[in-house]
C-alpha cells in the first residue's frame, strides 16, 4: 500500500508538470512592451516553483517507499543534519530564492507602476459600470472636462456625466465603447468607476488593474501589434460581470488617425 | 501550570438529556456539536460546489428539481448567472468559516486541547457553550438568506465593498443577503472569540502538573497559536461587519464614496472608502488562511509522530515556525490587494514579508520529510490522510511562489491560478487535516473504530481526484481564465471549456468519495468494532492515558502528573516502544532536541 502510494505521488507530481512542459495551456500572447519582463519572471519562477515542488514531492514518495516496511527491531535513524541542517537549508535556499525573486520581480513591477506615462502618451479615460466600459478620448485640446455624476444617463448615452453646453474642455471629448489605440504608442489610461469595483484585463497586454469607485486609478502601456483584443473584467461587478467586455483595437498610426476623426464626427 | 490539587471541579456531571447532549457545559460534547455542524455545513458546501461544477461545465443543463432551492435562481431548473453567483458565495462563505474554521480548530481544539494538556475542562464552561450556539445561530442565519426574498448575497466570500454595500440596486442578494450575510459573520466572530479565550486561557492556565508548554503535544500547540490568531483576527472583522450592516440599515457611508450612479441614480451615500472594506477584510481574512490550516498542521504532525514511531526531527522548531507563520500572516495581508489601485509601492512592501513566509512553511515541511526519514512509518487511514496533507500542503503552497509577486499578479490576479492555489493550500490540505484527525482520534471519542478499508478507499478518491480537480486550475489560471464567471463567452476562454467539463466530472466523483466517509463516520459511530483498548495506536499523549470515551471531567478520580515531552517513541533503553507522557519511567532520547 506505502509502495503504491508513494508510486502514485511520482506519477501525480510528473503528469502535473506535463501540460506545463508541453504548453498546452500556455499564457496568451504578449502584445506589451513591459510584458516580456512579467514572460520572463514568471519562467524564472516556473523553474524554481517546479524544481521545488518536484524534488520536494520525490522526496515524500521517496521516504514513504523506505520507511514504510520496517521490522519490528529496526533502529529509528537521524536525518544527517539534524533539524538545525534542514532550518539553515531552508534559510539558505528558500531564502536565497525568494529573494531573488523579490528583487527581479520588483523590476517588473516597477516597470508598469513605479514609472510616469510619458508626456506625449495617448491619453484616455475609461469607465467601467455595471456591465459596460465605455472610453473617452480627450479630442484636439488634450483635456478631458469633468464628470458630473448627477448627469449620468444610458438613457440619454451620456456614459460619463460629460456637460458639453457649459464644459469647455468637455466640447471636444470623444466617448467610444472601444478602446482603440495607435501600436507603438504609449497610452496613458485613468480608469473610473461608475458604480461597483470593476477590473480592466487584457491579458495579451499583461496588464490587470481594479477600478476603484471613488478613486481615479492611473496606468500606462504600450501596445505593440495590431489587433482586436478582449478586454474582460476580473472584480465581481454582479450578474452580468461574467459578459462585461469590450474591445482593444491596436491600430496603426493611419487607422487610428482615420477611427478617432471618425469617432469625433460621430458624437 | 498549575498544581492539580488547585482544581476543583467546576461543574458536576449533567443528568437532564437536555445538559448532557444540547445545552451542555462539557467541551468534548461541544466539540462533537462543532464536528456535527461542520459536517452538516460541509455537506452543504460540497452539494453546492456540484451545482457550481455542473453550471459551469453544461450550462444549459436543467438540475431536476433546482427550482425548489429558488423559483426565480433556477426557472426551469436552469440556474440563473445570478444565481451561480449567489450559490458561489455561499459555498465559499460556508466552507471558509463554518467547516475550515470550525472542524480543525473548534471540533477537535475543543474535545482535545482541555484533555491533552491535562485539564478538567476549559476555564470558562459557559463561554464555551455559548461559542457553540452562538456559531450554531451564525449558521441558522446565514441558511436564512437562501429563503429572504432575492436570495443571499452574490458578492463572493470576499463581499467586496461598495458591491456589498450600496444595497438592492446593484444586484439580487445584495439587500437582505448581504445584511445576513454580515449578521452572520458578526455572530460567527463572537463566538470565535469565546472560544479563543478559553483555548489561550486553558493552554497557559489549565495544564496539569508536570506539563510544562514545551510537553505539550503539536496539536495542543496549533490550537493555541491558532486562538491567537482568532482573537485578533475575528475582532477586526466582526466591527467590520458591523460597519457594513451600518451602512445598509443607518444610512452611513463607511465603504461608499460620493458619486457612485447606478442605474442613472445617484447613490445617496458620500465621504466612504471602498479600499477600507479590502484592509480591514484581508487583515482578517489572511490570518483566516493559517487559522484554518495551523491546526491541520498540528493534528498531522500528532497523528504522523504516533504512526512513524517517533518524536519530530525538531519539536520546537516546528513549533516556532508555526508561531512564525502566525505572525506574519498579519503583515503579508495585502498581497490580495496587489491591483486593487493601493500604492504600488505598498505592493512591493507586502510582497517581501509574503515571499518570506515560505520559509516557516518550508521549514515545516522539511521537518515533516526530515521526521519520516528513518521512522517506521505505519500506513493507515489517518497517516495516509497525513501524508496526503503534506503532499496537498506542498502544492498549493509552492504556487505561492508566484502570487506572492505582484508583477506576476497582474496576470494571475483573479484567474483560477488562485483559486487552485487556495483550494489546495487552504481548502483540500484542511479538509486531509480533519479526515486525519477523525481516523484517528474517532475511537476516543466514540470507543468504536471506524472501518480502516473503507477509509483507504476514502483517501484513494479523495487524493486522486482532489488532484484531478485543483491541479487543471492552476492551467486555466495561467491561459488567464477570469474566476467567478458563470460562463465562459470570451474568444479566447472558450478553447478551455473541455477542461471545466473535465474538473466537474472529476468534481461530481471525488464528491461522492466524500459519501463514501459520511456512511463509514455513521456507521461506526454506532455499529463499529468496539475499540480494542483505550490506546488503540499506542500513543503517547494524555488522551490515551484516560478512559474510552473519557470520564466527564476528563481523568477521573485522580488528575495526571507528566514526566515527558511528548512524543517518546523508539527510545532506545525504555521498556516499550512509546512510553506515555504520564510515566514515571526514567528516559534519555536522543533523538530528541531539549
Amino acid at each position: 500500500m506505502a509502495k503504491f502510494f508513494a508510486v502514485t505521488i511520482v506519477i501525480i507530481a510528473i503528469a502535473s508538470a506535463v501540460p506545463i512542459v508541453m504548453h498546452m495551456w500556455p499564457m496568451p500572447q504578449d502584445i506589451s512592451t513591459h510584458g516580456h519582463l512579467i514572460d520572463e519572471q514568471f519562467a524564472d519562477t516556473m523553474i524554481e516553483a517546479g524544481v521545488s515542488f518536484l524534488a520536494s514531492q520525490f522526496l515524500l514518495a521517496y521516504f514513504i517507499w523506505r520507511f514504510s516496511s520496517s521490522k519490528p527491531g529496526d533502529k529509528i535513524k537521524r536525518f544527517p543534519g539534524g533539524a538545525l541542517g534542514l532550518v539553515v537549508a531552508a534559510f539558505l535556499l528558500v531564502g536565497t530564492e525568494v529573494l531573488a525573486l523579490g528583487v527581479f520581480g520588483a523590476k517588473a513591477w516597477a516597470n508598469v507602476y513605479l514609472t510616469p506615462p510619458a508626456a506625449d502618451a495617448v491619453l484616455v479615460q475609461a469607465q467601467a459600470g455595471q456591465f459596460a466600459f465605455y472610453f473617452r478620448y480627450p479630442g484636439p485640446d488634450g483635456k478631458l472636462g469633468p464628470i458630473h455624476p448627477d448627469m449620468v444617463s444610458e438613457a440619454n448615452a451620456n456614459f460619463f456625466g460629460i456637460d458639453q453646453t457649459h464644459d469647455q474642455d468637455s466640447k471636444d471629448d470623444i466617448v467610444t465603447a472601444e478602446l482603440a489605440v495607435p501600436v507603438n504608442r504609449e497610452v496613458h489610461m485613468i480608469m473610473h468607476s461608475k458604480d461597483v469595483g470593476h477590473s480592466f484585463y487584457v491579458p495579451e497586454l499583461r496588464i490587470q488593474q481594479d477600478f476603484v469607485p471613488g478613486l481615479d486609478v492611473s496606468v500606462h502601456f504600450t501596445a505593440t501589434k495590431i489587433g482586436r483584443y478582449e478586454i474582460v473584467c476580473t472584480q465581481l461587478c454582479g450578474l452580468g460581470h461574467y459578459n462585461m467586455k469590450a474591445y482593444l483595437e491596436v491600430k496603426s498610426p493611419e487607422d487610428y488617425d482615420a477611427w478617432i476623426k471618425q469617432q469625433a464626427a460621430l458624437q | 501550570m498549575h498544581d492539580t490539587s488547585a482544581h476543583a471541579v467546576q461543574h458536576g456531571a449533567p443528568t437532564s438529556f437536555i445538559r448532557k447532549h444540547v445545552f451542555s457545559l462539557d467541551h468534548k460534547v461541544i466539540g462533537k456539536q462543532y464536528y456535527a455542524l461542520a459536517l452538516v455545513a460541509a455537506v452543504v458546501g460540497m452539494f453546492l460546489s456540484w451545482l457550481m461544477r455542473i453550471h459551469l461545465g453544461w450550462g444549459s443543463w436543467a438540475i431536476p428539481g433546482l427550482h425548489l432551492l429558488s423559483k426565480g435562481g433556477a426557472p426551469g431548473d436552469v440556474m440563473t448567472p445570478e444565481y451561480y453567483l449567489q450559490l458561489m458565495t455561499m459555498h465559499g462563505t460556508i466552507m471558509v468559516f463554518f467547516v475550515l474554521t470550525t472542524a480543525p480548530f473548534a471540533a477537535f481544539g475543543n474535545f482535545f486541547l482541555p484533555i491533552q494538556t491535562g485539564a478538567e475542562d476549559m476555564p470558562f464552561p459557559h463561554f464555551n457553550m455559548m461559542s457553540f450556539w452562538v456559531t450554531f445561530t451564525a449558521f441558522l442565519v446565514m441558511a436564512a438568506s437562501f429563503i429572504v426574498p432575492d436570495g443571499p448575497t452574490l458578492g463572493g466570500w470576499t463581499q467586496y465593498a461598495p458591491l456589498s454595500a450600496i444595497g438592492p440596486a446593484v444586484g439580487p442578494g445584495q439587500g437582505w443577503g448581504v445584511v445576513l450575510w454580515a449578521a452572520s459573520i458578526a455572530i460567527f466572530c463572537v463566538g470565535q472569540l469565546f472560544g479563543s479565550l478559553n483555548f489561550i486561557t486553558t493552554t497557559l492556565d489549565m495544564r496539569c502538573k508536570g506539563m510544562s508548554l514545551m510537553r505539550l503535544p503539536l496539536s495542543a500547540w496549533a490550537w493555541f497559536i491558532t486562538s491567537v490568531m482568532g482573537l485578533t483576527a475575528f475582532a477586526v472583522l466582526m466591527p467590520a461587519c458591523i460597519l457594513l450592516i451600518l451602512d445598509h440599515v443607518a444610512g452611513t457611508s463607511f465603504f461608499i464614496p460620493g458619486g457612485l450612479v447606478v442605474s442613472d441614480h445617484l447613490v445617496p451615500h458620500s465621504g466612504g472608502s471602498t479600499l477600507l472594506w479590502q484592509h480591514l477584510f484581508w487583515f482578517f481574512g489572511h490570518p483566516e488562511v493559517y487559522i484554518a490550516i495551523v491546526p491541520g498542521m498540528g493534528i498531522v504532525s500528532h497523528v504522523l509522530v504516533t504512526n512513524m514511531r517517533r518524536p519530530m526531527l525538531s519539536h520546537r522548531v516546528l513549533i516556532y515556525s508555526m508561531g512564525a507563520l502566525a505572525v506574519l500572516s498579519y503583515m503579508v495581508y495585502g498581497h490580495h490587494m496587489f491591483v486593487s489601485g493601493m500604492n504600488p509601492v505598498s505592493s512591493l512592501a507586502f510582497s517581501f514579508p509574503t515571499l518570506v513566509i515560505t520559509i516557516p512553511s518550508t521549514i515545516v515541511v522539511l521537518i515533516w520529510l526530515g521526521s519520516l526519514y528513518g521512522s517506521k512509518l505505519r500506513i493507515n487511514s489517518a497517516s495516509l490522510f497525513s501524508l496526503g496533507f503534506i503532499s496537498m500542503f506542498i502544492s498549493g503552497g509552492i504556487s505561492g511562489f508566484f502570487l506572492a509577486q505582484p508583477s506576476l499578479d497582474i496576470m494571475l490576479h483573479a484567474t483560477y491560478f488562485v483559486v487552485g492555489h487556495f483550494h489546495l493550500v487552504m481548502a483540500v490540505a484542511a479538509m486531509f487535516g480533519i479526515y486525519a484527525g477523525t481516523y484517528f482520534w474517532f475511537p476516543k471519542m466514540t470507543g468504536r473504530m471506524m472501518n480502516d478499508t473503507l477509509g483507504k478507499v476514502h483517501f484513494w478518491l479523495s487524493f486522486v481526484g482532489a488532484y484531478a480537480i485543483f491541479m487543471p486550475f492552476h492551467y486555466l489560471g495561467i491561459a488567464g481564465n477570469v474566476r467567478r464567471y458563470q460562463a465562459f463567452t470570451d474568444d479566447y476562454l472558450i478553447p478551455l471549456i473541455p477542461v471545466h467539463k473535465f474538473i466537474t466530472v472529476a468534481a461530481i466523483l471525488t464528491g461522492f468519495a466524500q459519501l463514501i466517509f459520511i456512511y463509514n463516520l455513521i456507521h461506526s459511530r454506532f455499529w463499529g468494532e468496539k475499540a480494542p483498548n483505550d490506546n488503540p495506536w499506542e500513543g503517547t499523549s494524555l488522551e490515551w492515558s484516560t478512559a474510552t470515551p473519557p470520564p466527564h471531567n476528563n481523568f477521573g478520580a485522580t488528575m495526571p502528573v507528566v514526566y515527558h515531552d511528548p512524543y517518546q517513541y523508539s527510545v532506545e533503553g525504555a521498556s516499550a516502544d512509546f512510553i506515555m507522557q504520564t510515566s514515571p519511567e526514567k528516559l534519555n532520547n536522543p533523538l530528541e532536541e531539549k
